[in-house]
């Protein structure tokens, strides 16, 4: 279940629950993310799922939800 | 010379032997010693096998969990320091003004630990699994950068780093600042977190670490004849400082005033003392000259006595020097015994133990004192404590690379 992991990872990552995190959840704007943390999850990410995620990929993410179908398209 | 008296008014401290200023000095009264084995990382392979660690730390009585995590450990010991000093002193940092409040902590490394685990991914996963954070908890300005965020500090903060005497230093030139009248309270002491595998791989290499593994609690014996080196501790001693006035319009409780500072080099060798402890020695005149103190009021000295046999006897003949017949009626005595040696924040711990000495007319022992040795011949208060009024009072730090630093407390009335 890739949301399920995808959720975990920045939970864990953020310090924050993982009931917080809703597929509309904005990483930004609702979890007070920053550029740090942004990166540090991406890493994490890439790690887990074993792929490669470009910044101009990443850049283009506006919530967790977009997260997870990215995900999703690239392990399929 | 300006006429602006500086005063300690809140300790917070994060020590091998207790957390908050209570249980550190009930440890410290009692003799009792916070060394034990390592358990931050395995010590197999180590020939050095013993540490002073703090215990049962939790960062989230101090900050919230995400803080923690974008934080070095000596980082983290420092805010949490900062907080029991806050608290200690009865202050809200929304009571000061925070342009004229500074912020001056000592660290002898800086966040070694993230240095080792994110080097380790470097070799194992490449450079692009280096984390975003590494830089700024490694960095060892960030300590005061937090303390800062943290507490809504905007005045001068920065980072002192001279090996062992980093946290002297610290309060020394945050002294000054609040006497200079740049700023009128700081938050100043030392903070570290080095009990990691390539630092005491490296201390151990310069053989200055202790190795009577079969017993921890009497490996630092500053003094004694059987000493065989320090301890490597950790933690953090933060203390609030104000201008006199300051601290009274807000009826502060006050430990003890700081009237003088020494600040010396050797310049004779990266680590060891110079033979003649001339440094050491005019540190103290130095702190002695600028409160125009006579020799034979100091009653106190907190030696820096790390256990080392170079450091604990040249540090015997400083005092002799300077001090010359006066030197038997002080009570000497080094922390360091029960705490270990906490590198860069011992001058802030060692500071707390001073001015609650001060404040109690109780010194603290030198535990594991048993054997004399005929190069250290002063009163160290060996084993157990002394009660004794104390008018002024002296903490040394004497560091790698050749500095030393001396702080003279006062009693005040």
């Amino acid at each position: 279940m890739v949301f399920e992991k995808v959720k975990h990872i920045i939970a864990e990552q953020l310090g924050v629950e993982e009931d917080e995190i809703t597929m509309q959840t904005s990483m930004m704007g609702d979890l007070e993310a920053d550029s740090l943390d942004a990166v540090e999850i991406m890493m994490a990410l890439e790690d887990e799922f074993e792929i490669e995620i470009p910044d101009e990929d990443a850049e283009n993410f506006k919530n967790i939800g977009d997260i997870a179908k990215y995900i999703e398209g690239k392990i399929a | 010379m300006s006429d602006r008296r500086v005063v300690i008014t809140g300790l917070g401290a994060v020590s091998p032997v207790g957390i908050g200023k209570d249980s550190f000095w009930d440890s410290l009264t009692n003799g009792k010693s916070g060394i034990d084995y390592i358990t931050k990382f395995d010590t197999k392979d180590f020939d050095v096998k013993i540490g002073a660690e703090v215990k049962d730390f939790d960062p989230t009585l101090y900050m919230d969990k995400k803080e923690s995590k974008r934080m070095d450990l000596f980082t983290q010991y420092a805010v949490a320091g900062t907080h029991l000093a806050f608290k200690d002193a009865k202050l809200s940092s929304d009571d000061l003004d925070s342009n004229r409040t500074g912020i001056i902590i000592g660290s002898g490394i800086g966040g070694i630990s993230t240095f080792e685990t994110e080097k380790e991914k470097l070799m194992t996963k490449g450079p692009n699994r280096v984390s975003p954070f590494f830089i700024p908890m490694m960095i060892s300005n960030m300590a005061a950068g937090q303390v800062a965020i943290s507490f809504n500090i905007k005045g001068p903060s920065m980072t002192i780093t001279t090996a062992c005497a980093s946290g002297t230093h610290a309060i020394g030139e945050a002294f000054r600042m609040i006497k200079l009248g740049v700023i009128d309270a700081a938050v100043t002491g030392g903070t570290e977190a080095a009990i990691s595998p390539m630092a005491v791989a490296g201390f151990t290499s310069m053989k200055a670490l202790s190795t009577r593994n079969d017993e921890p609690r009497k490996a630092s014996r500053p003094f004694d004849k059987d000493r065989d080196g320090f301890v490597i501790g950790e933690g953090a001693g933060i203390l609030i400082i104000e201008e006199l006035e300051h601290a009274l319009k807000r009826n502060a409780t006050i430990y003890a005033e700081i009237v003088g500072y020494g600040a010396t080099t050797d310049a004779f060798h990266i680590t060891q003392p110079d033979p003649n402890a001339d440094g050491a020695r005019v540190a103290m005149q130095l702190a002695l000259l600028e409160a125009n103190v006579p020799l034979d009021e100091v009653d106190y000295i907190n030696a820096h006595g790390t256990s080392t046999y170079y450091n604990d006897k040249l540090e015997t003949l400083a005092i002799k020097d300077l001090f010359k017949e006066h030197a038997k009626d002080i009570n000497i005595s080094s922390t360091k015994s029960m705490t270990g040696h906490l590198l860069g924040a011992a001058g802030g711990i060692e500071a707390i133990a001073t001015a609650l000495a001060i404040k109690e007319s109780t010194i603290p022992p030198t535990i594991n004192y048993e054997v004399k040795d005929e190069e250290c011949d002063l009163n160290y208060t060996p084993n157990v404590k002394v009660n004794r009024e104390i008018r002024y009072a002296l903490s040394n730090s004497l560091g790698f690379g050749g500095h030393n630093a001396s702080i003279l407390l006062k009693s005040y009335k």
